[in-house]
């Protein structure tokens, strides 16, 4: 493509993120070094994966690899030229057809030293967690050196809840937790229940001074 | 490059000598403050005397933001500030319904809120309508604002999110657009550039700040309000706030003020200064947090630098409209 469009782009887009929702990392448990890592969060909105990649360090940012749906960003020239020229994204096809190719392509990345973005619900939420696919699973089974990275984004889903067009401009935070300890012998199931609760602990901050009130979904009044 | 060269020369030639003299003395403070900040930073060692200096630390930096604020001001023009305080406001605004329950069928009223009241108050400053800036956001959004979510038929915490909503505005956006509505007054024989009474208020809020925390760091005892706000004491509170009028009488000269009408203006701003951080410390404590954000890294946020404006920008740009305009 042109090549100073997408650098600028970029930009543009990372910035737009930031001045809409801030987009800030708190790294707890775990530092913003090169690594290869799966970095899992919440699906909470369109912008889950600008959001995430606008809190990373830009030296990490070029080594971070989101995995995107093909069937939409594949879309069309624009779209692709956003999501693989802006956004480093791995297009993969989740249809189902090609499970293996998807594996060895998330696989190869990994083993290059590079890291990788995963939305394990599959779908978005409206602020819980929904229980996780299997991919990250099958992920970890093929590459047991990747580490394990929960991410917790906070109130992305109060800026663009599901089925509304417009977006409300709310600081959001990325919870970088501590990475997923490896158990031997554990199955599937235990591993993704395991890896859904590290997600979800991060979501209640650590510090009283720090809650965040958060009714959108629950209607529960968490701060008082 | 050259437009700006020529309008800083044009600045220097045709601007009064005192001010000139005045806006350097002020940077020459700054430069010094900055200076014994650093020092300090460098060879403080307890973890206390660690926190105090950074603390100092912020406020010398948040006076260089607002040199550069009025800086660009005079330099480039009233609109150019205006747009700096929209940006401003939507920023605070972001920090005050961050930490604010919001429920599904707020969304719309929210979004206009942001792009819409938002840039509507500080153009309605623009076009010089009075009679509309002032009454927009306390009465039109007032109504406004629950008659779009009321559509969302979800009466939980009904009144609280409209409540909050409401307040959010008032403070982020019509309190603080009326500091710099200053350049819009037309003052009659007042020659001096109207970002000088923008650059008083915010002079003499800050100053009362610095002082009220230095004067209570070093002679502090009598706690105001340990419940609120640990760090206020009644000693701090008067030695900085008579300090903060007593410099506000001697910047007569960039106002249309006589020296005692400066120094009545200076004890508005003062106490209306001292309330609004009050207010918004209280506001703090009821929803747990201990800034508002974290737009400067660990500094607060936009609305901690602004906490001392909110209250006494509207109260002193309608004191000086009434009497001097």
């Amino acid at each position: 493509m042109i090549p100073l469009l997408q650098p600028a782009l970029r930009h543009g887009l990372l910035g737009l993120t930031r001045l809409l929702v801030g987009a800030r990392a708190s790294w707890e448990g775990s530092a913003p070094v090169d690594v290869p890592r799966i970095y899992f969060a919440n699906h909470t909105s369109h912008l889950d994966t600008l959001a995430v990649m606008a809190a990373l360090p830009s030296e990490l940012r070029t080594r971070t690899h989101p995995v995107a749906a093909l069937d939409y960003w594949g879309g069309s020239a624009l779209r692709r030229a956003i999501a693989v020229g802006c956004l480093n994204a791995l297009l993969v096809d989740r249809t189902g057809k090609a499970t293996a190719e998807v594996m060895d392509a998330m696989a190869a990345v990994l083993e290059s030293g590079q890291s990788l973005i995963l939305f394990p619900e599959g779908t978005r939420g409206d602020g819980t967690v929904a229980p996780f696919k299997s991919g990250l699973y099958h992920l970890s089974q093929r590459v047991p050196n990747a580490e394990l990275v929960p991410v917790f984004i906070e109130n992305l889903h109060r800026v663009m809840p599901k089925g509304m067009p417009l977006l409300v401009p709310l600081i959001c935070t990325m919870r970088f937790g501590a990475p997923l300890e490896a158990v031997a012998g554990e199955d599937k199931a235990a591993f993704l229940e395991r890896a859904r609760d590290a997600l979800v602990s991060l979501s209640r901050p650590k510090s009283p001074s720090a809650s965040q009130p958060d009714s959108q979904s629950t209607g529960q009044r968490t701060a008082q | 490059m050259n437009s700006v060269m020529t309008s800083v020369t044009t600045f220097f030639t045709t601007t009064d000598p005192l001010f000139l003299w005045l806006s350097g003395a002020a940077l020459g403070l700054l430069v010094v403050a900055t200076l014994i900040g650093a020092v300090l930073a460098w060879r403080v060692q307890t973890p206390a005397g660690r926190d105090t200096v950074r603390n100092l630390n912020a406020r010398i930096r948040s006076w260089w933001v607002m040199v550069a604020l009025f800086a660009a001001a005079m330099l480039l023009g009233s609109v150019v500030t205006l747009v700096l305080f929209t940006l401003l406001s939507y920023l605070a605004l972001r920090e005050f319904l961050t930490l604010t329950p919001t429920r599904r069928g707020d969304h719309a009223g929210l979004f206009l809120s942001f792009f819409v009241v938002v840039p509507l108050q500080y153009w309605l400053i623009g076009i010089g309508w009075y009679g509309l800036f002032s009454i927009f956001i306390p009465v039109y959004v007032f109504m406004a604002l629950p008659s779009l979510s009321v559509l969302g038929a979800d009466a939980t915490d009904f009144l609280t999110r409209t409540a909050k909503a409401q307040w959010g505005l008032m403070l982020a956006v019509y309190c603080t657009s009326h500091a710099p509505a200053l350049l819009w007054l037309d003052i009659p024989g007042y020659s001096l550039p109207g970002a000088l009474l923008l650059l008083y208020l915010m002079t003499v809020a800050q100053l009362s700040d610095v002082f009220q925390y230095v004067f209570g760091k070093l002679w502090g005892k009598t706690r105001l309000s340990p419940g609120i706000s640990p760090s206020k004491t009644v000693e701090g509170l008067v030695g900085g706030g008579l300090t903060a009028v007593a410099i506000g009488t001697g910047l007569h000269v960039i106002t249309p003020f006589s020296p005692l009408q400066a120094a009545g203006m200076s004890l508005v701003i003062v106490t209306a200064g001292f309330f609004g951080g009050f207010v918004l410390s209280a506001m703090k404590r009821d929803l747990g947090v201990k800034d508002w954000g974290t737009m400067i890294e660990g500094h607060g946020g936009v609305l901690d630098r602004l906490d001392s404006i909110v209250f006494s920008a509207p109260l002193f740009f309608h004191l000086t409209r009434y009497w001097f305009t």
